[in-house]
């Protein structure tokens, strides 16, 4: 019964999103209020009925009702509660729920806090959202029903992968999810933008929130997945350059630059038609990364299972979108009339080489990740992965680094570079002294390690100076500088916060890709080895039960000078329902250096392969991505970029400027 | 105008990408999973791994596939439910006698593939038992199930990774067998 209930929901929510689409729209044109007004009830309507859906799904997960074909094929009855839950979204037709229930919450969202909008504007966005849910809605009705019964209903599931049974991934999708979705606000303000015929500061102000909303789930759900796959993989490793992993970074990419060329529009009026055709692409990547594994295009270690019927929906559904809203861009935006003119030193200047930079940067990715479809279309079959990305990618981020540093201390339209670089002598020196350090300690290391290192040094020290400055600290008394804090846009803390954390991250990448060590060996009970100073003993191996599936502990005991100071236990467990292996590594962190251990496999002997790492720094990379995270979040705290600023606010604030 | 060139190019882009997709989607031919063998037109690596059954006393070994005859290398384990699937395939096979076929048990215990063989019938004339996964290793294997095909002088001639299918077989197993004088 609540199946159906939940399939009856989806239906109707389609209606809905039929009328929500149109009605609106056509008001905005003949300038019918009314027809506008409908926007808002129609889009809290839909989120209502598209969760009531979701809810409908979860609770066919939660009381396990295996009449349900969804649940049979991917839950089971003695999962833990979490991933019976977590399960609604890790299969195709689940997620695609879940996307579809965030798109519908956005839409909500708008409908609610888009009270200062203007009505025309209101009710096209409104739109323009319900049209992308109205394509989603029928994928999921005709080709991916989550509510499909099966008779007669199995005994028990198939259960969840087992890889995906992990509290890091049961949080990950949603989180991506939230970043890919949150963009199609942005697109749908630009196509409405484009309809309007109109681009001005206050729609950027309107799109920056949501962006940055969208950005901060975004960079949360990559670092949460690069977790999840440097500890649960067992390969010592972070990042792969994964389809998968592409996928979500190329949407990242974009919408970083889609904040940064929204400034522009905000403070000076020009980029117009670049924003825009950015808001368009960071939706399209989002679209594309949602669906190009699920389509069979490309393979994946983690794709749901493909099925090319579907992949043609998918890809009809792609032409319409982004065809449809990049041929409206040719039709439309050539009006759109330009804005103020800037010198190339400038701030303008140095936002347009970031977005550049990021387009290129975005355009290697998207290359490298399509290629092997494009070198198959010729008969040739290619892999594409690291070595190819560190050449491309990694060489046009350095410059956008160095220029990271300097960006935010250039004036408005014409700026004084020598000036600039006269307040970044402190963090000129200090990034020498690193680098020559970082030289120093690791003669014979990498050259590229020692620019990274010394890059992070750059960025971290620019983006506090700038701080600095702006609060002047040490060239007023503290109490001022405090008060000055105090006062300054949160936005500027959060860009402060956000680049620091970048330069900690990109610390954590360096060290943790140059100066890793790792040893593979057997291991007989009792033996030890060293690595990076430590001595790691194999104590042996115990088997043991878990709630679902059996496992083999192993027992290392860490030394440092003579004293113990950790006692690892890596498992292999087995999930006898889906008789699946899955390593689960064990990992000391001191903050400064994860030692890594992962057991192998048995000789028959007695020993046991055992695979044991040493990764300087890597938790930065996880700490660096949260201060941006929290940058981000304080950033959205400003309150001219609040979400629905209450008018009256804005008066103030304006009137003070 | 320049420009309006300028306003074309993303669409003009994107067309040419779906252009592509579509293709990759529509061609049934593509199998984005296949990755090219290392290993195809080499020697069969020196391996040997002691019998399944207590009956047959020497094992397989590398000298047990340059004996001049075609021979499908089969890497299969009880556990494997895809190998479940393709087992009846190697069941006709057998029954034909045009080929030789011999198993390698990939980490499984030995019990459970007797049970398993004894339940779903054993198409193998040879079954070597590969505990750790070593051998595997040497020849290349990623994951079972998978199927070689070696040629009169002991040289890998094809690899198949993943399930045979009806199709695999008529369409490239058995031509190539054919082709090999098998």
């Amino acid at each position: 019964m609540i199946p159906e209930l939940g399939h009856l929901a989806l239906i109707l929510a389609l209606f809905v999103a039929v009328v929500q689409g149109i009605v609106p729209m056509v008001g905005a044109a003949r300038g019918n209020p009314a027809w506008m007004a409908l926007a808002r009830p129609a889009a809290l309507l839909q989120f209502a009925l598209v969760s009531s859906a979701f809810l409908a799904l979860m609770q066919s997960y939660v009381i396990s009702d295996f009449t349900v074909l969804n649940v049979a094929l991917n839950s089971h009855s003695t999962k833990p509660m979490l991933y019976k839950i977590s399960g609604v979204w890790g299969n195709h037709e689940g997620s695609m729920l879940l996307w579809v229930l965030i798109l519908a919450l956005f839409g909500a969202a708008v409908a609610l806090f888009g009270g200062n909008l203007p009505a025309t504007l209101r009710a096209r966005v409104l739109s323009v959202q319900s049209w992308i849910a109205l394509g989603f809605l029928t994928f999921m009705i005709f080709t991916s029903n989550p509510f499909e019964r099966v008779f007669p209903p199995p005994l028990d599931g198939n259960d969840l992968n087992p890889l995906l049974q992990d509290p890091g991934l049961a949080f990950h999708p949603p989180m991506l999810y939230v970043g890919y979705v949150g963009l199609s606000i942005a697109f749908s303000f630009a196509v409405a933008a484009l309809i309007e015929g109109r681009v001005d500061a206050a729609w950027a102000r309107w799109v920056r929130p949501w962006t940055l909303l969208a950005w901060i789930f975004l960079t949360a759900g990559i670092a949460l997945g690069s977790w999840w796959a440097y500890y649960e993989l067992g390969w010592g490793g972070w990042w792969f350059w994964d389809p998968v992993e592409n996928v979500s970074f190329m949407p990242w990419l974009m919408a970083t630059a889609l904040l940064h060329s929204a400034i522009v529009v905000e403070k000076r009026d020009a980029l117009k038609v670049w924003t825009i055709l950015l808001a368009i692409l960071a939706f399209s990547l989002s679209l594309i990364g949602t669906f190009i594994v699920r389509s069979g295009l490309l393979t994946s270690v983690h794709s749901f299972a493909s099925d090319p019927q579907r992949g043609l929906y998918i890809l009809l559904l792609l032409c319409i979108a982004i065809g449809g809203s990049l041929t409206l861009f040719a039709v439309r935006a050539p009006a759109l009339k330009a804005g103020g003119l800037f010198a190339p030193i400038s701030r303008e200047g140095a936002l347009v080489m970031n977005n550049l930079l990021l387009a290129v940067g975005t355009a290697t990715v998207f290359l490298g990740t399509l290629y092997p479809l494009f070198a198959d279309a010729f008969g040739v079959n290619v892999s594409v992965g690291a070595p190819f990305y560190s050449v491309t990618f990694v060489p046009l981020m350095m410059p956008m680094i160095v220029l990271m540093a300097i960006g935010p201390f250039l004036a408005w339209k014409r700026a004084d570079l020598a000036g600039a670089l006269g307040r970044l002598k402190m963090a000129l020196a200090v990034t020498a002294a690193v680098a020559l350090a970082t030289w120093y300690l690791h003669q014979g290391g990498p050259i590229l390690a020692v620019l990274g290192m010394a890059l992070a040094a750059w960025l971290f020290l620019g983006a506090l100076s700038e701080w600095a400055f702006r609060i002047k600290l040490f060239r007023a008394p503290l109490a001022d500088s405090l008060k000055r804090a105090w006062h300054l846009p949160r936005a500027a803390t959060g860009m402060t916060l956000a680049h620091a954390g970048l330069a900690v991250a990109i610390a954590g990448m360096t060290a943790s890709a140059a100066w890793q060590s790792e040893v593979v060996r057997y291991m007989q009970p009792g033996e030890s080895v060293e690595i990076a100073g430590q001595e790691v003993r194999f104590d042996g191996v115990v088997a043991s039960q878990g709630p679902n599936y059996t496992r083999d502990v192993g027992h290392f005991t860490v030394f440092a000078e003579g004293r113990q100071i950790a006692v690892l236990t890596p498992e292999n467990r087995l999930y006898p329902v889906q008789n699946m292996p899955t390593t689960e590594a064990a990992i000391r962190t001191t903050g400064l250096a994860d030692l890594y251990v992962v057991l192998g496999d048995p000789d028959g002997s007695g020993g046991w392969t055992v695979r044991i790492y040493y990764e300087p720094l890597v938790p930065w990379i996880w700490a660096g991505s949260l201060i941006m995270v929290l940058g981000g979040l304080v950033s959205l705290s400003d309150r001219r970029l609040r979400v629905g600023a209450p008018a009256r606010k804005r008066k103030t604030a304006l009137a003070k400027a | 105008m320049r420009s309006r060139l300028f306003f074309l190019a993303p669409v003009a882009v994107f067309l040419v990408i779906a252009g592509y997709m579509a293709w990759g989607l529509m061609d049934p031919e593509r199998n984005p999973s296949a990755v090219p063998s290392a290993r195809v037109d080499q020697p069969v690596p020196l391996f040997a791994v002691p019998a399944l059954y207590d009956s047959e006393p020497d094992g397989l070994a590398t000298a047990d596939l340059t004996n001049g005859k075609v021979t499908l290398v089969n890497f299969f384990a009880s556990w494997c439910v895809p190998c479940q699937v393709e087992h009846p395939l190697f069941m006709q096979l057998a029954a034909q006698g045009k080929v030789e076929l011999v198993g390698i048990a990939y980490r499984d215990k030995r019990a459970d593939t007797r049970n398993w063989l004894k339940a779903l019938g054993n198409p193998y004339s040879k079954i070597g038992v590969d505990q750790n996964g070593r051998t595997a290793i040497e020849w290349g294997v990623s994951g079972v199930p998978e199927t070689f095909v070696i040629d009169r002088e002991g040289r890998i001639r094809y690899q198949h990774i993943g399930p045979i299918h009806e199709r695999d077989l008529t369409g490239k197993i058995l031509p190539l067998i054919e082709e090999l004088g098998g």
